[in-house]
């Protein structure tokens, strides 16, 4: 096989993974804040697509910028559905008991998102049409996608933000406080509950972004989240729950699986290679490739 | 008495299954054929995930694999083989078990979440594995000459009766297993997975069991399904999100951990959804999907346990708290001993030692206990006693050493077979199982001894008796003061007969009476035959009730010996007081 063909597969998976990172890295943020799995995720992805589409047809925002200016709103949102729904199931009682009643808030959560957009918006397909989607630069033998190499680019930098608020910032480091031990982050005066608001809040923005982000080039419908919530996940585990750079690290890994599962397996197991990977790490190493293992879970 | 007790249990499933039966045959309009034989279908759906998860607390979100597998290799097997389907469920309930315990084996080593992502990831891996294969559509074929061989009715009444025949079988299953030793099992180890593995409950075996019995049926009603309502199966329709979906909101709805939770569940919940489908379904698409996800989020927040936990806490709420039946209790002894004479070596210790991450929490401790004697385990803080009793009931293997139970090497094997080999085990901080009664909590011990319920309940009894809790036997863990929680977990403990008792700081948080009630207690048993080992870290109690005494120190044996003799030890005064006062104890001696 050519060294070029093999580089391609790479340039692919690595751009793809770019933005599966940004997704990842708000589950991984919600995880590890408030130990929970939110099923939800990927459909809020699916209306952050949703939004950037409508802001491109209504007043041609190209996606790119699109999927910044939907990041208040979505925060906003974040923090309305920690404040109804999440703030019932999370802070004490029995963990294995909160962990269960969590998964299925956030599983009926992402069934009436994905089921009300259906009816509202109808489950045809869109697409936003921008003139670098179709466009590639060409490195050596290698084309790079103008839209996904944009795209790669703006969540690495969303990514970086993020990064640089948690470990930067008095906010972000008392947000790390409140992930690594809540009690002792709550003698320190930190407030668990606001915490886990702005890790949702911040998981849900970030997610919507990516979604924006996606929306560059890949088609847009209401059950869109299926196929990418399975990928955070993984990615999440990848990284050992939790952990944000290590569901950075995941993301970009599952990209090159995915790509690089193309030179041995046929287009529709794309993704059986993803989830072999991901049951192999959770067997294996538990506590994901990078983290440590978690106390309690 | 039992035998009319059992009898009553089954009354209700059979009234259920009767009417079943009788709206089979009243229900006239085709469409009301068709609820009625969904609401019995996902009732056995959730019947089935109720065994793995609603019992043993091992939430699986991907049972609809074993749903798909029914479906597929029932259909797959008429298609390519013309087997009948009436074998096909067979085959494919066979299929579904396999595929269990290869999902089993590796799954089950997981815990929580880990355990509920890793069974997200099969049914996926099967979807696109048969879209590959080339079975996105299968259709059955019409048999036009043989239809009832082929499971293809003209009259809608068969497949009900079909699906009640599964329903009434997995009914009568989950109700045989909730009065079973697993069924206790499986919710011991659903409350407290290393309480249960401690009191003789192998977790490993019985969740591998449970969840093969829960395969069986999800593979049967994915093949009835297939011929009741899909007649095309698509690797979506067997193995996608709403299969799961619909089985975690009958089961939730209805709660989880009883077989009446689904029923009741699907009772209400599929006809709704049915309805609703077929009014506005065709103006609404995505209105079950709606109408799942709102029951979903509707009942976590406003009745977690489920309606049949819900409705069944607001009956027991109204009437007068159940008090003990006032029988006497049995007064068998537990143990059959002989007097209690000590005796030779029960249990040796040969050169132990454990480290973790560097900390060596035992070196080379070597010491016995023999029959017949209480055994006092002393050692401040951090010695390494409790590292220590973790060793000797299994859930620690030893880096070096062995341990021997007459005469026999028990490390390595699980604490299960160790507590069934006669070591029984209390903890420092008690482990009940919080949502069974205080009877139920010492059955699961007596099913060390007995596997038949009616016996391990007298066995459950008499154990209660002796530590004195007859009158608590239906209270729940959480209404018991320290000293009765210390008692119960005595009492499971008890309830297995062991020959060796180790007691992991059983005066810890007790008063002054309740130290009296304990060491009383301990002693009885001695000279009921049973041999105490017991940890402290006040030397008081003990030197009142030990035997013997072996103290630890930072993981290592600086004495054993008689009471008398060890309080007089250089090294124990050391270790207990420091060097001044060594040094002083040396003066006063000279």
């Amino acid at each position: 096989m050519a060294v070029a063909e093999l580089l391609q597969y790479i340039v692919t998976g690595l751009l793809v993974g770019g933005v599966y990172a940004l997704m990842s890295i708000g589950l991984a943020l919600i995880f590890g804040v408030m130990r929970v799995v939110n099923f939800a995720q990927g459909d809020f992805m699916m209306l952050g697509m949703y939004l950037t589409y409508y802001l491109a047809v209504a007043w041609h925002t190209d996606p790119l910028l699109g999927a910044i200016v939907v990041i208040p709103p979505f925060f906003v949102l974040g923090l309305v559905v920690h404040r109804t729904l999440l703030v019932h199931v999370t802070g004490g009682g029995d963990p294995q008991r909160q962990m269960d009643a969590q998964l299925i808030l956030t599983l009926g959560l992402s069934l009436i998102i994905t089921n009300v957009t259906t009816m509202v918006l109808s489950p045809m397909p869109r697409g936003i049409k921008t003139a670098y989607a179709t466009r590639a630069f060409a490195l050596g033998a290698v084309l790079v996608n103008e839209a996904r190499a944009y795209a790669f680019l703006m969540a690495l930098l969303l990514a970086a933000v993020v990064y640089a608020f948690l470990t930067r910032t008095d906010l972000g480091k008392a947000l790390r406080a409140a992930a690594d031990d809540p009690e002792a982050a709550a003698y320190q005066a930190i407030d668990v509950r606001r915490m886990h608001a702005l890790a949702f809040a911040i998981g849900i923005a970030l997610v919507a972004a990516a979604g924006g982000l996606l929306a560059t080039y890949h088609p847009i419908e209401p059950t869109v989240a299926v196929n990418f919530i399975v990928l955070m996940f993984v990615a999440v585990v990848l990284g050992g729950l939790g952990s944000v750079p290590g569901a950075f690290a995941g993301g970009i890994l599952i990209g090159l699986v995915q790509s690089l599962t193309l030179l041995v397996l046929p287009f529709q197991l794309q993704n059986v290679g993803v989830f072999v990977a991901f049951l192999l790490v959770l067997y294996l190493r538990p506590q994901g490739l990078f983290g440590r293992r978690l106390r309690s879970v | 008495m039992a035998a009319a007790g059992r009898l009553r249990g089954w009354l209700p499933i059979a009234l259920v299954v009767v009417a079943g039966g009788v709206l089979a045959l009243a229900l006239s309009e085709r469409y009301h054929h068709r609820i009625l034989t969904l609401v019995l279908l996902w009732a056995t759906m959730g019947l089935a995930w109720n065994i793995i998860s609603g019992y043993a607390g091992q939430t699986s979100f991907g049972h609809q694999a074993f749903f798909g597998i029914g479906a597929y290799v029932t259909v797959l097997l008429i298609l390519k083989a013309g087997l009948t389907p009436w074998l096909g469920v067979l085959a494919g309930a066979i299929v579904a078990v396999a595929a269990a315990v290869l999902i089993g084996i590796p799954t089950f080593r997981l815990a929580g979440i880990y355990f509920a992502l890793a069974t997200l990831a099969y049914p996926l891996i099967l979807r696109i594995v048969m879209d590959f294969a080339g079975y996105q559509e299968v259709a059955i074929p019409m048999a036009r000459e043989r239809p009832t061989l082929f499971m293809q009715f003209a009259e809608p009444r068969a497949y009900d009766l079909l699906a009640l025949g599964v329903f009434a079988a997995t009914l009568a299953l989950s109700h045989v297993i909730e009065g079973s030793r697993l069924g206790y099992s499986l919710v011991a180890l659903r409350e407290n997975e290393q309480a249960a593995e401690a009191a003789g409950v192998d977790t490993f075996r019985c969740k591998m069991l449970a969840y093969m019995l829960s395969a069986a049926p999800a593979a049967i009603v994915g093949a009835v399904y297939a011929h009741a309502i899909l007649y095309v199966v698509t690797p979506e329709a067997a193995f996608g999100v709403l299969v799961i979906v619909q089985t975690l909101v009958v089961c939730l709805v209805g709660g989880a951990g009883s077989k009446w939770g689904p029923v009741i569940g699907a009772a209400v919940m599929v006809p709704i959804s049915e309805t609703l489908d077929a009014t506005i379904g065709d103006r609404v698409p995505g209105i079950q999907g709606v109408v799942y996800g709102a029951a979903l989020v509707l009942i976590i927040l406003f009745a977690p346990e489920g309606l049949y936990w819900r409705v069944r806490s607001l009956l027991r709420g109204r009437r007068p708290a159940p008090t003990s039946s006032a029988l006497a209790p049995p007064a068998a002894a537990l143990v059959t001993g002989g007097p209690a004479v000590i005796g030779g070596d029960l249990l040796v210790v040969g050169d132990v030692s454990k480290a973790f991450l560097g900390l060596q929490a035992l070196s080379d401790v070597s010491f016995a206990i023999r029959e017949h004697e209480i055994l006092g385990i002393i050692g401040p803080n951090g010695a390494g006693k409790t590292t220590l009793f973790n060793v000797l009931n299994g859930f620690l293997v030893p880096d070096r050493g062995a341990v021997l139970l007459r005469g026999r090497p028990v490390s390595g094997l699980r604490p299960s077979a160790i507590c069934r080999r006669g070591v029984g085990r209390t903890f420092q901080v008690v482990r009940a199982f919080p949502r069974l009664t205080v009877l139920d909590n010492v059955m699961v011990g007596a099913f060390v001894r007995d596997r038949q319920r009616d016996r391990a309940e007298v066995r459950a009894r008499a154990a209660l008796a002796v530590v004195a809790l007859s009158h608590r036997a239906d209270a729940a863990p959480t209404e018991l003061t320290t000293l009765e929680l210390r008692l119960m977990e005595l009492a499971r403990c008890l309830a297995g007969a062991p020959a060796l008792v180790l007691l992991d700081e059983p005066l810890a948080g007790l008063s002054g009476d309740g130290v009296s009630v304990m060491i009383e207690l301990i002693r009885r048993l001695r000279a009921d035959g049973t041999t105490v080992a017991i940890i402290e870290h006040t030397m008081q109690a003990l030197l009142r009730l030990a035997d013997r005494l072996v103290v630890l120190d930072q993981g290592r044996r600086i004495a054993a010996g008689a009471p008398a003799d060890v309080t007089r030890d250089p090294a124990v005064i050391e270790a207990y007081l420091g060097t001044r006062w060594l040094r002083h104890a040396e003066s006063l001696r000279t």
